[in-house]
Formats: structure tokens, sequence, C-alpha cells
């Protein structure tokens, strides 16, 4: 038991190997990918001594479990949640030690939604187009874990941080999204632009890493007709016919043919990956309208 | 030609047209090319191309307003060949669209040049232009479109590269690969690439 590699016990509701994405593929219709709370993620690569691209795990909400062949050190961050290694209490935003053939296990997200787990040497499953990042849209990279995966491990990099406690954001009770307005704020009513930055909307259980949706007031066009399919970035907040704007996070599509009314603050979306079901939510302009 | 800022550093210019987006598309790569311009992404579609990763959107949208752009030559390169069956399902409800036999949707479709104006949908999935006729999208969409299938919708055709749910019209299927991440490019039809199909006899 020598071999640098983990075997997954329990896989969890969704857990994925994600490092910073494939971005520069948009035009092949390659989606960007990606940890969607990147600053978490690449937290706890730091904590384990990794370089930023070194691919961690993601879960979601249940948390996962997972037995090293050997020993590594593991940073667990992101959602706060019970960290055990052999049923014993282990940190949660710091560097653990986890000898080989003990059973290292995330438990459930007290708040928040997603956690990250980075082992020493990073996961080293192939890439593909340069990232190991699971895209659930498009079914690049390795499949979501199953129980009884076996994920290589690479070479320690550096040694762990050494750290008592890190500062790190508690997952947020009310999400707040600074957006600009446009590229298609004039694809809808005056009334519905009002709408977006005054009323109250909740995030949706059908959120995923393609897109948090909303619950809340339909936005009404002031355009009928069908857009021509256009370029999409990450954190484009596009309004199906359902009128309930969906944001868009790092698994989205490339383009699509919905009008994108504002486009969310980049440093607003790790709080957008974080936000629970049912959550409060409010988008606050901060440019004018042209 | 219109350029709407996207946050803070995309920019999403509007043409008039398709060609004009393919135009303005090789235009942008060559001055990325060269160094005049650095964008993460360039992803052109319908009638836009978007630049993101942009470190002065505004100022590049006043420096776009002076550009020359000239129209899309014509290319060297070879035409890529796609042998495809006509034995889609959707063949009898198009061929009623356009008011031909159903052999006569697979020769209209055989006989036009195609250029990948934009990919987008799934990886390597390519929208062509150059279909002679249009066709409206199924009012119900297929929740599986098996990989391979050669599709119309609108102005557009395309083959589907994997499994996917789809609404487009399907005339043919075809045993080309159209994305193998393991093969330099990743992607048969990138945007520009020249395309023709080839009608296989049906067995």
């Amino acid at each position: 038991m020598t071999d640098r590699a983990l075997v997954v016990v329990r896989a969890g509701a969704l857990t994925t190997v994600q490092d910073r994405g494939r971005p520069g593929h948009a035009h092949l219709g390659v989606p960007r990918s990606g940890a969607l709370d990147a600053r978490a993620a690449d937290l706890t690569n730091r904590l384990v001594g990794n370089p930023p691209e070194a691919a961690v795990l993601e879960t979601t909400l249940s948390g996962c479990s997972v037995r090293p062949r050997s020993t590594v050190t593991v940073a667990v961050a992101g959602a706060p949640c019970p960290v055990t290694v052999d049923g014993r209490p282990a940190a949660w935003g710091a560097p653990v030690r986890v000898p080989g053939g003990a059973l290292l296990d995330i438990g459930a997200a007290r708040s928040g939604v997603r956690g990250y787990v980075a082992f020493s040497g990073g996961v080293t499953v192939e890439p593909v187009l340069g990232s190991r990042s699971t895209d659930l849209l498009s079914g690049l990279g390795p499949p979501p874990l199953a129980n009884g995966t076996v994920l290589p491990l690479g070479r320690p990099a550096g040694p762990p941080a050494r750290v008592d406690v890190v500062p790190h954001p508690a997952p947020p009770s009310e999400l707040v999204l600074r957006v600009t307005l446009g590229p298609r704020d004039d694809w809808f009513t005056d009334a519905a632009l009002r709408t977006l930055t005054r009323y109250p909307y909740a995030v949706s259980s059908a959120s995923n890493r393609i897109g948090l949706r909303t619950e809340g007031p339909a936005l009404e066009r002031s355009r009928a007709g069908e857009l021509p399919s256009e370029g999409m970035v990450l954190g484009a907040v596009q309004v199906p016919p359902d009128g309930r704007p969906v944001v868009f996070l790092a698994d989205h599509p490339t383009t699509g043919g919905y009008p994108v009314i504002a486009v969310v603050h980049p440093a607003d979306l790790p709080g957008a990956a974080q936000a629970a079901p049912g959550t409060p939510l409010r988008f606050v302009a901060v440019r004018h309208r042209r | 030609m219109r350029a709407l800022p996207v946050g803070d550093r995309a920019l999403l210019i509007e043409v008039g047209t398709g060609e004009e987006a393919e135009a303005l598309h090789a235009e942008l790569l060559r001055r990325r090319a060269t160094g005049e311009l650095t964008a993460a992404e360039i992803v052109p579609a319908a009638r836009t191309v978007l630049l993101d990763g942009l470190d002065a959107p505004s100022r590049l949208a006043e420096r776009l307003a002076h550009w020359d752009i000239p129209p899309v030559p014509p290319r060297a390169e070879d035409v890529v060949e796609i042998a495809v069956r006509y034995d889609g399902p959707d063949l009898p409800d198009v061929a009623a669209h356009w008011g031909v036999d159903e052999a006569e949707v697979a020769r209209i479709h055989a006989a036009a040049e195609y250029r990948v104006a934009f990919c987008g949908f799934a990886p390597g999935f390519g929208y062509l232009t150059g279909l002679p006729r249009e066709v409206p999208r199924r009012a119900t969409p297929r929740t599986a479109v098996p990989a391979g299938s050669v599709a119309l919708a609108g102005p557009y055709t395309g083959v589907y590269p994997r499994s996917s749910p789809g609404g487009w019209q399907l005339i043919g299927t075809t045993d080309a690969v159209l994305w193998d991440h393991a093969r330099v490019p990743a992607a048969l039809l990138a945007p520009g690439t020249r395309v023709r199909f080839k009608p296989l006899e049906t067995p």
C-alpha cells in the first residue's frame, strides 16, 4: 500500500474533480468548467502545499469518504462540515495528516453547499484540453465519483502551510449579487429592470453547476421574437421564456439564444456557489442603464 | 457594428449578418495572432462575436469602430467531406416542408457547400451555414438524438457529436468522428471550416 492513490468509499450526492477549468475553448463549444467556489479550492491547495492549478474534489451538500492508500496531507474548506479520520474528529480549514489506509470522512455541510478537499500532490486524473475538471454539461473530464472509484494522486510539491486557522468567508445567509446591466437589457421592459434590482428572489433547488436558478417575479420582455445565438460569459444572467433569471456558473453553455439582462460581478460568484436552495437573493445594479 | 459591454471584461460585438460576423471573427483572430489584441476567448455566433477576458473593453470598442474589416477570403485549405446516409426519421417532414420528395432533400443538402459559422450546444457541434432552404425546428424536441445524426434547423445544418436531447430535424447519419479530445484538433469542425456532405448509398 505505497502507491499514491485514494479509493472512494462514499461518493456523496455529487462529488467531482475540479481545477481551474479549461477556458480558451469556448469557440469550440467547450464550457470553462472548474471549481465553482474557486476561492475555497485555492485555499485548500495552499494549505496542503499544492500549486493553485492542482485538482481537488468538490463535494455537494453531503460530503464524501475516501481512503488514501498512502499517507497524505489533506485540507477541507468551502462549506463548513465535520471532518473525521478513522472516526476521530479532525480540523476543518487546516492541513490534516491522513495515514495510509485510514478513512477520511467529509461530513454533510452544516451550511453552504460545496466542500473542497485538497490532497498533497493533487488528484492526477488524465487532463482533457489542459484541465482535470469534470464538466457536467458536455461530459468532458472524469465522470462524477462513484463508490469504489480509484483516483491517482501526484507527488507532493511542497510542505503544507503552517497555520492554525485561516480567515474564510461563511456561506451567505442572504446572497447579494452585484450586476452590470446588459448586454440585452434593452430586450426587457423598464418595469422588468426595476423588478430585477428591487424585488427579492430566492435560490431555487433546481440550481446546479451549470446555473443558479431563481424563484421570484418573472421578468417581462419588451421585445418578442428570438434572439440569434450569441456568446455567453461566466456570471451572465440569462432570462429564459419563463422569465426567471438564471445565473450562469462554471459549466454554462458557451453560446445561447435567450437574452442576458445583466452580468454578475466575478467576486460574487463564490457566494453563489455556496448559497443553499431557499437562500434569499438580491440583485444590485452597479451600473446605470445606458 | 455595435459593441455592447458585457460585465467589466467582455464585449459583445453585433454586426448585421452572419457573413459579417465571420469576417469580424477572422479579423479578430488575425489581430490576436499579431499581439495587437489580447482576449482569452473569441466566440463567434450567428450575428455577433464575443470577446472575453479583455483588460480595457471600452478602449477596444472605440478602436474597433475605426477598423476596416475585409470579407473572409476564399480559403486555400481542403474542404472537410462528411459521408452521410440520408436515412433520418424527419426526411418526410423536411420533404413536405420544402415541397419536394425525400431524394431531393438529400440532393439539395449534398449539393451545397457549407462553412462552420460557430460552435456551441456541445463540444464540436458546429452551426454550418450555406443551406439553400430553411426548415423549422421540431415542435417537440427528442429526449435523445443519436451521435452522428445529420440535422437541420432554421438556416443551419449540423452533426450531433454525441447523443443528446435535441429539436433539429434529423435527415441522416454519419460515421465521422466530430469530437475526439485525444485528437489534435479535437473538433473536426472549428469555426471557418468548409464542409461538404457526400451521400452514401442507403441499404
